[in-house]
């Protein structure tokens, strides 16, 4: 107590206390004054505002970003749709509402009801969608019936329209309703319940560019629930919009090909990666997702075996077959197991240990080189040079070559395939790789899995002198005004584990096989232009043992081979690469050919100097 | 323990007033709860909730007005301590609501340690300048301790991040070393250094929290956040006249303009329903309580029950100031409870508590003689 005497007394704090309370009575006033202004003078207008009308917050959806293809052709737009809402609080009673709207409408009322079910909880003034993309009759008959729909309200909503329906339905993607865990999840901070995002394809890969900014208004209405007032405004920035890498009349001339079949023609350019063209087939309608799908239309494109919702070109899975003689013949020359000039001996077959393996060729080939083998796909070749190569080596090569792992390309659910080491199998399945099982892997037939656009990737490298290109699908990025927001450039991921020498000695092979009568590519041929090519026959299942000749047409669908075809061309100025996959397709050479021809001729331009 | 002399002291008048106040913030919640209806019909059920946690405030008040508020004194560093050990703890384990991690859960109740902070911070600060205080005001070199036992909090609560919150914490410090007084030049260093290191801090914030604070001091950057629930809060206050729509008749308040409702913007349901005349009551209220917590640190006969008993005065005031200011639109919108009457747990508790430890100053008040 004694410092406290010395030091300051109750006056002392009497004054300073004095001086605080000066302060907060003040404080206190200008409340007290704020009050009075608000509720005595200003009251009346706000009493008027908040009798004859109320305040919403209504969002602006901002218009998603527009997909050209390289040459400005529209690929996707919106349209504006007609969707039925319902404001609970105005409603009164909203399952009257709806009830009368369904009597009216004779429509459906379960998916009403429950599209008000799952609105509990939200707030009564927040409009709760009924109907997506109503017909035009519709809206007339409601705004007819106004007066006996309270709360009931349209609005004019942009829709997503794919303006050739299923066309690259895979690479562009489609869209669906926001999930909640989406919304939980924090990457979708502008989204709302109901907004619909990308769910595939580019759409779902450029989301965010795609999405722009949500806008904002708040609008007065009266008791009807129509507009009075529009207080403020923030506009919405609208999306921005994509150039692809797409070629739409190779898009289209790919798909005229493959329909009727199941499989995928992809094209990429050599010299920087662009994805030219992206078919799978069977394809989608990704219109239907926008308008909002219904359960059994899904369960039917989910259910449907030959997948339609998968990209093949990305996500399907395949041994490579005889394409992956370039992979061996890659890694015989540069591991020096053979040269330029090693000719080896093809009987028709090939004795391993106590089994005999076969070359397609019943009576042989005779001896051959290098760029005989790859011309008439010799198997027996290969099957000498994967034995001497062992299997590990051969996998590192393949795995240099970007099997085994994705491409990268800027669509997401793409699949890495499988490049078998002895490593692999013994952890995989418990039992030592057998020496065997090398020789089928040298010719593309043992555990390995490719994606046509590994294969491409490949193939595009054999033509540009060893790059690997990450495959782009986005040309370029511009916001709704026209300035440049992100330009794709090419985005090199390594090189071939090849030499200079090497590629030409393959390249020379593979254009021995398109352009000799003896290859086995004969018939992917063009007059005037040196196409180089590659064909492949993917195993389903072992042939049974007998070595009867069966006619393609005498086996089962599902036991028939993938055809296989890759291919680039002008042999000497690469402009285009194409790897066709035609699921059960018989033979690469006579399924998949024709069919990477008519692509390499519809980009040349060079339509109609044979056929 | 219990002396005669502390019963017939009791003060009575700001016990009825902390009643009174918590009475009409379970009437305004019940209203708010009412208008609060989801489209399955079925009612909030705050006001249930808040008069638990009043009868809980209680308990807590009078737990603190019984034992001599001077072991406050001597408690006051372990205090401080355990309150910044829940701050910590909470940047670790702490429960994430809407974007910002402020609570603590312990089984079936969480509550927010940064509540508690403000009358830990009231309770050091006190013990220092009593013994520090003079006429001649605080140098700067007496400052620095109670800048630092007032910045770690700061820092930890900014780092939830709550803006409403710390930025009470910093007005509590601030009134109160004003109060004990400080040198002209200390004062002017302060502000010059408070200047400044709000400058740099700016260049280490991340930019969301830079646009939090954009926001908040300028809430036309943002005006359909922030701005809707003013213009909202606006309409509801004014339409309120002279007498108000009536008890549970509010529209505004039907309207639900913010989730919040019984929260930040209690106070418009209240002036919507109430008018002008209940609105006024209800400050004028606030102002009794803020007299006479004053008056309770005037007639403490020590100093360390004089400057805590304004700390925690100001710390009531404050928040009611904000709150009300930015109910009636003069403020940005920023998460300041009104003490008693907006619903939650730790701000009733800690409110009430703080009302213990007053009562507790004022009872003892002639324990001490000059």
């Amino acid at each position: 107590m004694n410092t406290y005497l010395h030091t300051v007394d109750s006056d002392w704090y009497r004054q300073r206390v004095a001086g605080a309370l000066i302060c907060i009575l003040a404080a206190f006033l200008i409340l007290l004054v704020r009050l009075f202004y608000l509720q005595i003078i200003e009251g009346p207008e706000f009493r008027r505002q908040s009798q004859n009308n109320c305040v919403r917050l209504q969002g602006i959806p901002p218009a998603r970003g527009l997909i050209f293809d390289r040459d400005g052709v529209l690929l996707v737009e919106n349209r504006p749709s007609f969707n039925v809402s319902i404001v609970p609080r105005e409603a009164k009673n909203p399952r009257r509402v709806v009830q009368k709207l369904v009597d009216l409408l004779n429509i459906v009322p379960e998916t009403l009801f429950a599209r008000l079910a799952e609105a509990r909880g939200v707030h009564s003034f927040r409009p709760v969608l009924l109907k997506r993309d109503v017909s035009r009759d519709v809206v007339a008959i409601i705004e007819a019936y106004k007066l006996d729909l309270p709360g009931i309200v349209i609005t004019v909503e942009p829709m997503r329209h794919y303006v050739e329906g299923k066309r690259a339905s895979h690479l562009l993607g489609y869209l669906g309703e926001i999930s909640s865990e989406e919304l939980k999840s924090g990457c979708f901070a502008d989204n709302r319940i109901g907004d619909f995002i990308g769910k595939f394809g580019v759409e779902k890969a450029y989301e965010l560019y795609f999405h722009g900014k949500r806008g904002e208004q708040q609008i007065e209405v009266n008791a009807l629930g129509q507009l009075t007032r529009v207080l403020r405004t923030e506009e919405a920035i609208p999306g921005k919009n994509f150039y692809l890498a797409l070629d739409i009349a190779l898009q289209r001339k790919a798909e005229a090909l493959l329909s009727g079949k199941v499989g995928t023609a992809v094209a990429m350019d050599p010299s920087n990666g662009h994805i030219l063209a992206m078919a799978s087939c069977p394809a989608f309608d990704p219109n239907a997702f926008a308008e909002g799908m219904t359960y059994e239309s899904w369960n039917d494109l989910a259910s449907n075996q030959f997948r339609p919702m998968e990209n093949k070109a990305i996500q399907g899975q395949y041994p490579p077959g005889s394409t992956f003689k370039i992979v061996t013949a890659i890694a015989g020359l540069e591991e020096g197991v053979i040269t330029e000039h090693t000719r080896l001996f093809c009987p028709g077959y090939y004795r391993y240990g106590n089994r005999t393996f076969r070359c397609w060729k019943r009576g042989g080939h005779g001896f051959m080189d290098i760029t005989d083998a790859l011309a008439q796909s010799c198997d027996v070749f290969f099957y000498q040079v994967g034995e001497k190569l062992g299997v590990d080596r051969l996998a590192r090569y393949a795995e240099a070559c970007g099997l085994g792992s994705p491409t990268g390309v800027d669509l997401d659910k793409e699949a890495k395939g499988l490049v078998p080491t002895s490593g692999w199998k013994l952890s995989r399945m418990g039992v030592p790789w057998q020496g065997g099982e090398t020789l089928s892997v040298a010719i593309g037939q043992g555990f390995d899995l490719v994606t046509p656009i590994q294969m491409l990737s490949l193939i595009s490298a054999v033509a540009n002198g060893g790059t690997l290109y990450k495959p782009l699908v986005v040309s370029r990025i511009e916001s709704s005004d026209g300035s440049l927001v992100k330009k794709e450039v090419p985005v090199p991921l390594g090189g071939l584990p090849a030499s200079e020498e090497t590629l030409q000695i393959i390249s020379g092979g593979l254009r021995d096989a398109v352009n000799k009568p003896t290859g086995t590519a004969w018939i992917a041929r063009i007059s005037g232009v040196d196409v180089v090519g590659k064909t492949g026959t993917a195993q389903v299942v072992r042939m049974e043992k007998d070595n009867k000749e069966i006619s393609i047409e005498n086996i089962r669908l599902q036991h028939r081979d993938h055809a296989w075809f890759i291919a680039f061309a002008p042999a000497e100025e690469p402009r285009v690469a194409v790897a066709v996959l035609v699921e059960h397709g018989g033979h690469g050479s006579t399924e998949a050919g024709p069919i990477a021809r008519e692509m390499i001729k519809t980009y040349l331009g060079i339509e109609g100097l044979r056929n | 323990m219990i002396d005669r002399r502390l019963l017939e002291h009791f003060d009575w008048v700001l016990l009825g007033l902390t009643f009174v106040l918590g009475g009409i913030g379970l009437l305004t919640l019940y209203s708010a709860a009412t208008a609060n209806v989801d489209i399955a019909g079925v009612r909030g059920l705050v006001h249930l909730k808040q008069s638990y946690w009043l009868a809980i405030g209680t308990g807590a008040m009078i737990l603190l007005a019984l034992f001599s508020y001077r072991w406050l004194n001597r408690l006051a560093l372990p205090i401080y301590c355990c309150s910044i050990g829940l701050l910590v703890a909470v940047l670790f384990v702490g429960k994430e609501v809407s974007g910002s991690q402020r609570w603590l859960v312990l089984g079936p109740v969480s509550f927010q340690p940064s509540e508690v902070m403000k009358i830990s911070l009231a309770i050091i600060l006190a013990r220092y300048f009593s013994d520090s205080v003079s006429e001649r005001g605080l140098s700067l070199r007496e400052l620095w301790k109670p800048l630092i036992w007032t910045l770690i909090p700061f820092a930890l609560i900014v780092k939830q991040p709550d803006l409403g919150t710390s930025l009470i914490l910093f007005l509590i410090a601030g009134t109160m070393t004003i109060f004990v007084k400080i040198e002209r030049r200390s004062l002017l260093c302060l502000t010059a250094a408070g200047i400044a290191g709000s400058v740099v801090a700016w260049f280490f914030l991340k930019e969301y929290q830079k646009q939090r604070i954009l926001a908040f001091l300028d809430p036309q950057g943002d005006p359909l956040g922030a701005g809707y629930h003013i213009i909202q809060s606006k309409i509801a206050v004014g339409s309120g006249l002279l007498f108000g729509k009536g008890f549970l008749k509010g529209t505004q308040n039907a309207l639900s303009f913010l989730p919040e409702q019984h929260t930040d913007f209690i106070f418009s349901v209240l002036a919507e329903e109430w008018g002008f005349l209940g609105a006024a009551v209800v400050i004028s209220l606030y102002m009794l309580v803020v007299v006479w917590g004053f008056s309770i640190a005037v007639r403490s006969k020590e100093p360390f029950g004089t400057i805590l008993a304004v700390g925690l005065t100001s710390m009531i005031f404050w928040q009611a100031f904000i709150n009300l200011a930015m109910a009636l639109a003069l403020l940005p919108v920023v998460g300041v409870t009104l003490p008693l009457i907006s619903y939650g747990g730790s701000s009733v508790l800690v409110t009430m508590g703080a009302i213990g430890i007053l009562l507790n100053i004022s009872m003892r008040r002639f324990l001490f003689k000059e």
